[in-house]
């Protein structure tokens, strides 16, 4: 027990992180891509996010709520050394969130002021969480290497939350938006690549801990297969987003699940290079980790109520599937 | 005082915590409200149910939303600001809290979006139910995060090794002392918010004329409301206050100044604290009356502040205190002077829609007020006994402290007059149910593709 429920933790948690990406990304990239549209097609970008942002930014609660449980002695630690970006990306959030509701609240005078509060919280909160995983990845070191890599996933994440919303797009909407979100995602899909390219190339250079990892044999050849699916993944979208005709025939949601995969990917590459420290190279995830009381106490409630969530977030992406339309509180 | 990162980490826990508690304080009542409104209407037929509830869940989603925002800050902020607290008391808070996004958090913020959205998409009966586990929802998340803070107020089961908590039992973690007396304060104050929030609001769109036939229905919903649990509210809090008697002297004596311990003490109806001199200065008292209300008896013993090593700061707790008991007093009466309105089926003159108006946001001066008794009444303490507040604080540059604490104050400022400003233009829009009450329900469906 005290050796397996750390694992089954720290795999909750890096799940839960993930799904956070991927839901609550792209929803953050619709609202930075809200300056590029004119009003109406911003109504319906974000009619086509509002039932379901909320529950996507509980996944994140949901994951540093995992990190609090489970690992209490890195919670602190990761969360101290990370406060000027997390107090950042917070705050993103909060004005992200409360410009859902008062664009349409606060009277039509001050809808110009919220769509920007939209785009600027969107903005702020894309790139701290990427300054966030930089800082992270390189073992919250603070220093002049780590502070560039930071800087690199924090420029990076926004691309890639673009190419996400924009797919996100494709799939919700149609017509004159449908055509711009195409334009987006063809955009977007360059810097994205690019972003994640250099990513890969900066991440052993940035952190030594990891390096030793990935050039050893047959550690390298075990891991070939995932900078090589992410290759084909990137082509194949690439290439998917040339097919207009097919695009329009419904099959976007194809180069989301690409995108997804490629998220996938890249999250094992993570873990795998952060496994077993839960800070790397200071603190392993049975170090850091709190009970065994408290970790089964817990796991019951994860183990009954998990699937009850997947299930009733699968129920309403179903209620809410298809073309979005404009939504309306009355 | 001193501006240390101590005092600066607090003052940016209490800003980020006392923005908080705003909106949950209107949500957790107003959920129910809703689905009232929504049963009302199901079981009746009658529009003017569902008007009420159309306009009502625009405010709760605006207020659900800031909650969310304003609640996310706070499960970061243990650690980025008090890592000290979850390494040694995270085996009892880390579960806790994960409870409480595991069953409320998604549950609440999957089905607001059928609530907020899905009338068109799903059965009446589907969207009840939602209504019904939104509410359920915002209950929940206060079962857990109530038994948290009363387990901080009022610890039990569990031992301490090497400086960390270790439960013993579960059962009496979640229901340790001081919860079911805090779970039902605060239920009740929730209630008693969105009572005065929906009767203050339906009051001013009176004066303002553009009000409708669901305005009275609302209005009358929030004064019944208000009216039976005011008072009940009042016995509660009473009750409430032996419960912190037992378990936390050193807090009721700030509560009440009193310096030494006496029998038949006398309750301080205003006075200024000083702690230095250990007196409260122009004190106006009324004889015997603390032991009363404490001990129920005239000549009752009540333990002075000298008896503790540590106690609270005496002026904030014993201010706090006083505001909350006459925020509730002026509940009282106003709610009565309602009811006896709605009890002789008379309209609410000018008066009495006035005084309603001012007492719109009453509920969160209380609610405000009360945590501030609880929670500075807490202190040295961040565990009562265990933990030191002083003991767990992060070691931040006070420089960065003081940046991001007046960037949250600033943001909360303008955020707080956006939702009140919201408020006010939403109320003041002409009702809705006049304008749409002769159209059949198929346009309206069918106007949702083309409308603006």
């Amino acid at each position: 027990m005290e050796f397996w429920l750390p694992i089954i933790y720290v795999a909750i948690m890096g799940l839960a992180l993930l799904i956070y990406v991927v839901l609550d990304g792209y929803d953050l990239g619709v609202g930075l891509l809200l300056p590029a549209a004119d009003e109406w097609e911003k109504d319906i970008m974000i009619a086509s996010i509002g039932p379901f942002w909320d529950a996507n930014e509980t996944w994140i609660v949901l994951g540093v709520g995992v990190l609090l449980i489970a690992f209490p002695m890195a919670h602190g630690a990761i969360l101290t050394a990370l406060y000027i970006p997390v107090t950042l990306m917070l705050m993103g959030l909060i004005l992200r969130g409360v410009a859902f509701d008062l664009r349409v609240k606060a009277g039509d005078h001050r809808k110009q002021l919220w769509n920007r509060a939209f785009f600027l919280g969107s903005l702020v909160a894309a790139v701290s969480q990427g300054w966030m995983l930089g800082a992270y990845v390189t073992g919250l070191r603070g220093d002049l290497t780590s502070h560039l890599f930071a800087l690199l996933i924090g420029l990076t994440l926004p691309a890639f939350y673009l190419l996400l919303g924009s797919t996100w797009l494709l799939m919700k909407t149609e017509g004159a938006l449908f055509d711009k979100a195409l334009r987006w995602a063809r955009w977007s899909v360059l810097p994205t690549g690019l972003g994640l390219l250099a990513v890969s190339v900066a991440t052993p250079i940035a952190s030594g801990a990891i390096a030793a990892k990935w050039f050893t044999l047959p550690n390298f050849i075990g891991l070939l297969p995932i900078p090589v699916s992410c290759l084909v993944l990137y082509a194949g979208i690439v290439w998917l987003l040339r097919r207009d005709n097919w695009l329009r025939e419904g099959y976007s949601w194809v180069i989301f699940v690409a995108i997804v995969l490629i998220c996938l990917m890249a999250s094992l590459g993570l873990a795998y290079s952060i496994y077993p420290d839960i800070i790397i190279g200071e603190m392993t995830i049975w170090e850091a980790s709190a009970s065994v009381s408290s970790l089964l106490f817990t796991l019951v409630g994860i183990v009954i109520t998990l699937p009850a969530i997947l299930f009733y977030t699968i129920y309403v992406y179903r209620v809410f599937r298809g073309k979005a339309t404009e939504l309306s509180y009355d | 005082m001193e501006f240390d990162a101590f005092v600066l980490a607090r003052m940016q826990f209490a800003a980020n915590i006392t923005f908080h508690i705003l909106f949950p304080s209107i949500s957790i009542g107003l959920a129910w409200v809703l689905f009232y409104f929504r049963a009302r209407f199901t079981l009746s037929g009658d529009r003017a149910w569902e008007y009420a509830y159309y306009f009502w869940v625009k405010v709760f989603a605006l207020t659900f939303a800031m909650g969310v925002v304003s609640g996310i800050t706070m499960s970061f902020q243990f650690g980025t600001n008090w890592p000290g607290f979850m390494e040694r008391a995270g085996n009892v808070a880390g579960p806790l809290l994960g409870y409480e996004v595991l069953t409320a958090f998604f549950l609440e913020a999957s089905f607001l979006g059928i609530m907020l959205f899905g009338k068109d998409r799903v059965s009446n009966r589907m969207h009840l139910i939602a209504s019904f586990l939104v509410a359920f929802g915002t209950l929940l998340s206060a079962f857990w995060i109530l038994s948290l803070n009363s387990w901080m107020q009022t610890p039990s089961g569990f031992s301490m090794e090497n400086g960390r908590v270790m439960v013993d039992s579960w059962w009496a973690v979640i229901f340790n002392p001081s919860f079911p007396y805090r779970f039902i304060h605060m239920t009740l104050a929730s209630f008693l918010t969105t009572a005065f929030l929906i009767t203050g609001v339906s009051a001013w769109r009176r004066r303002k004329k553009v009000d409708g036939p669901a305005t009275w229905n609302v209005m009358k919903t929030g004064i019944v409301i208000a009216a039976v649990l005011a008072p009940v509210q009042i016995l509660v809090g009473d009750i409430h206050g032996l419960n912190t008697l037992e378990h936390q002297p050193a807090k009721i004596a700030a509560m009440e100044a009193i310096w030494e311990t006496e029998k038949g003490a006398s309750f301080t109806v205003f006075g200024l604290p000083d702690e230095e001199s250990r007196e409260t200065r122009f004190a106006l008292k009324i004889p015997y009356a603390a032991s009363w209300i404490l001990t129920h008896e005239l000549d009752g013993e009540v333990r002075g502040l000298s008896e503790f090593v540590d106690h609270p700061p005496v002026g904030w707790v014993f201010w706090s205190f006083r505001v909350m008991l006459a925020v509730g007093s002026l509940m009282l009466l106003v709610s009565w002077w309602a009811a006896w309105h709605v009890w002789r089926d008379r309209a609410p003159g000018p008066a009495l829609l006035w005084a309603l108006s001012w007492m719109t946001f009453s509920g969160w001066v209380a609610v405000v007020a009360g945590w501030y008794v609880t929670e500075i009444g807490r202190q040295p303490w961040v565990v009562d006994g265990v933990l030191r507040t002083a003991d767990v604080v992060a070691d931040h540059a006070s420089a960065t402290l003081t940046g991001t604490l007046l960037g949250y104050v600033a943001l909360y400022v303008f955020l707080l007059m956006a939702y009140i400003g919201a408020l006010r233009y939403l109320a003041s829009k002409p009702a809705a149910s006049l304008v749409i009450k002769q159209q059949p329900i198929v346009s309206q469906q069918q106007g949702t593709e083309g409308a603006h």
